[in-house]
């Protein structure tokens, strides 16, 4: 519609269809080397038995046996998906239906919701490194708040039946504060004329958040689950400070990484891994796309 | 990783009143609500809190007297872990990477968004997904091919003193800008795509080409999202860990948040140092949580304003 009448200013000098160009190609080889080659990369390598050492092109293709022996003969995998799935269960099923909580609290705007809202966010400023650090001022033996308060000696980010649950709880404080700040804003956005009607109708206001607002908020309601889905999927920075996940810490992310930067360099296996992690990403990247493209189509 | 959330809303809304009138609830209703948000207001703050204040407290004295007492304060926590954590070379290590990677991120970005909302092709959400997804693939999963490129390429020694790219400021700062260039562009572009089209039409018959109309009209107008995105973008990169601990392999280029790495080792038999050397972490970004707080939120949240 615009076409016609803008005729004039799409028209462009042979300068500016260079200029254009370059704006759109160096940023877009950017990102096909750096994310896009790599992804095709690893899913390529997955296939072959490259040791890493000789020429990639003495690799060969062996099919599946990559993926056979990391579900059949790699020890740790099991164990990782385990946690991985119990993180994705932590987060999806407590901290993120607590953020919505908390959302809905302060929407209400009562009086110090300005106060309460940025007490809760001020995890999400810190990076998940961090947060494992300054939580072992809680958690360590022989210093550590709980055990101070306890009298216990549980070492709970070294002890295996409990490190995952005290690494979890420290991902969650930060957890909650973002989907809180996600929900609010989503909240805020909802048309006040629809609340409204429902009160008119003589809904409760819980009746009123569940069969109104929350439907409403699909957007953000995707988001949310992309987010956490995603987060669950590459968490590592907090169980690579508290051990390079170790000892009841290990996530498929942390196992990738130790078949790669360590001493035993496993491609294949490190690769198959990680096409898993691609496959299962990309589900909820296609969610994300679809949602947030949806207004643009 | 980001979000982009509904449209509609603005950090105004976020941060301020809104004109929605309140819904009407009971006093004791209302009483036990804010009771409860106090309390996990209170509860959130504690970890920072707890480390602030044991970061005043001297070894000696909370060993002696345990974390239950008054008194003890020092700083000296805060030089020796300054000094053991070696943070001013560290600190400069953000600073080298960081810096460049907001700023690079930021020009590129600007430059995808202004063509995409300028230009109405057919190629542009396409494009736009391409460097969105980018921007939510697991960092690990993108690792081997990554780290193995690096390594093979060789690079002049004056660009890095490691001779490869593995272990260089430059390819962490490509890495970052890969990956942190897809959210910046579509929020650019939705908010480019909301500047009137009149602006580039007088610009035209005025005879501008298009990098004047970028850098004279399309920029100055952007700069609200864009120092949204430069908080949110230098607290990111600065947080940044994962690239930056397997990328740069030389403990002598890490940067300060990947150094925690070593720290737990180094502080572990003293939990007031770890105190105050998460203090001294957390204090940039602490910095930018309550001078930008505003800045962060719109970013964060605000993201797909489209209009």
């Amino acid at each position: 519609m615009a076409r016609r009448k803008y005729k004039g200013i799409d028209h462009l000098s042979s300068v500016d269809r260079v200029v254009v160009t370059l704006m759109v190609v160096v940023p877009t080889l950017l990102v096909l080397w750096l994310v896009w080659l790599p992804a095709v990369g690893s899913v390529l390598l997955s296939f072959t038995n490259w040791d890493g050492i000789g020429p990639i092109s003495s690799a060969k293709v062996i099919g599946l046996k990559n993926y056979h022996d990391v579900v059949t003969i790699y020890p740790p995998f099991w164990p990782a998906v385990q946690h991985n799935l119990i993180w994705l269960g932590v987060l999806f099923l407590i901290a993120t239906p607590f953020g919505l909580f908390l959302a809905v609290l302060l929407d209400r705007e009562l009086r110090g919701s300005r106060v309460y809202q940025t007490a809760i966010y001020l995890p999400v400023v810190l990076s998940l490194a961090l947060v494992g650090f300054i939580w072992q001022l809680i958690y360590s033996r022989d210093q550590g708040l709980i055990n101070q308060v306890t009298g216990g000696t549980i070492d709970w980010y070294g002890d295996q039946r409990y490190n995952l649950w005290a690494a979890l709880l420290a991902a969650s404080w930060r957890h909650v504060g973002y989907i809180m700040l996600l929900y609010l804003a989503g909240l805020k956005g909802v048309d006040p004329t629809l609340r409204e009607a429902a009160k008119v109708d003589g809904a409760n206001e819980r009746t009123t958040f569940f069969r109104v607002v929350f439907p409403v908020m699909a957007p953000i309601n995707a988001i949310v689950l992309v987010v956490t889905v995603i987060e669950s999927l590459r968490a590592f920075d907090l169980v690579w400070v508290i051990n390079k996940g170790r000892n009841g810490l290990e996530l498929i992310s942390t196992l990738v990484t130790s078949n790669i930067v360590g001493e035993a360099s496993r491609i294949g296996f490190g690769s198959a891994m990680a096409t898993m992690m691609l496959l299962i990403s990309s589900v909820f990247v296609a969610i994300y796309l679809r949602y947030t493209f949806k207004e643009q189509r | 990783m980001s979000a982009v959330v509904e449209p509609n809303t603005t950090a105004k809304a976020l941060l301020g009143k809104s004109g929605r009138p309140k819904p009407v609830g009971g006093g004791r209703g209302r009483l036990a609500t804010q009771v409860f948000l106090a309390v996990v207001a209170l509860i959130w703050i504690f970890p920072v809190g707890y480390a602030v204040l044991g970061s005043f407290r001297d070894y000696d004295y909370t060993s002696k007297h345990g974390y239950f007492s008054l008194g003890g304060f020092t700083l000296q926590n805060y030089k020796d872990a300054w000094q053991q954590a070696n943070f001013t070379h560290t600190m400069l290590n953000s600073a080298i990477i960081t810096v460049p990677a907001v700023l690079l991120t930021l020009f590129l970005s600007c430059c995808v968004a202004f063509v995409v909302a300028r230009f109405s092709w057919r190629f542009n959400l396409a494009l736009l997904g391409l460097f969105t997804a980018a921007n939510l693939l697991p960092a690990q999963a993108l690792l081997i091919p990554v780290y193995r490129m690096f390594r093979a390429i060789t690079v002049p020694f004056w660009f890095s003193d490691s001779g490869t790219l593995l272990n260089s400021y430059w390819g962490l700062i490509a890495v970052n800008v890969a990956f942190q260039t897809g959210f910046c562009a579509f929020v650019l572009s939705n908010y480019m795509k909301a500047l009137p089209r009149e602006l580039y039409e007088s610009a035209v018959v005025d005879g501008a080409g298009v990098l004047r109309q970028f850098f004279q009209l399309t920029l100055p107008l952007c700069r609200p999202p864009l120092a949204a995105l430069a908080t949110l973008e230098v607290t990111w990169i600065y947080n940044e860990f994962f690239w930056a601990t397997v990328l740069l392999q030389s403990g002598d280029k890490f940067p300060v948040t990947s150094s925690i790495n070593n720290l737990r080792g180094q502080f572990f038999t003293d939990n007031n140092l770890v105190a105050a050397g998460s203090v001294v972490i957390a204090l940039p970004t602490l910095l930018v949580f309550f001078l930008l707080q505003k800045q962060f939120v719109a970013g964060l949240t605000l993201g797909a304003t489209k209009g």
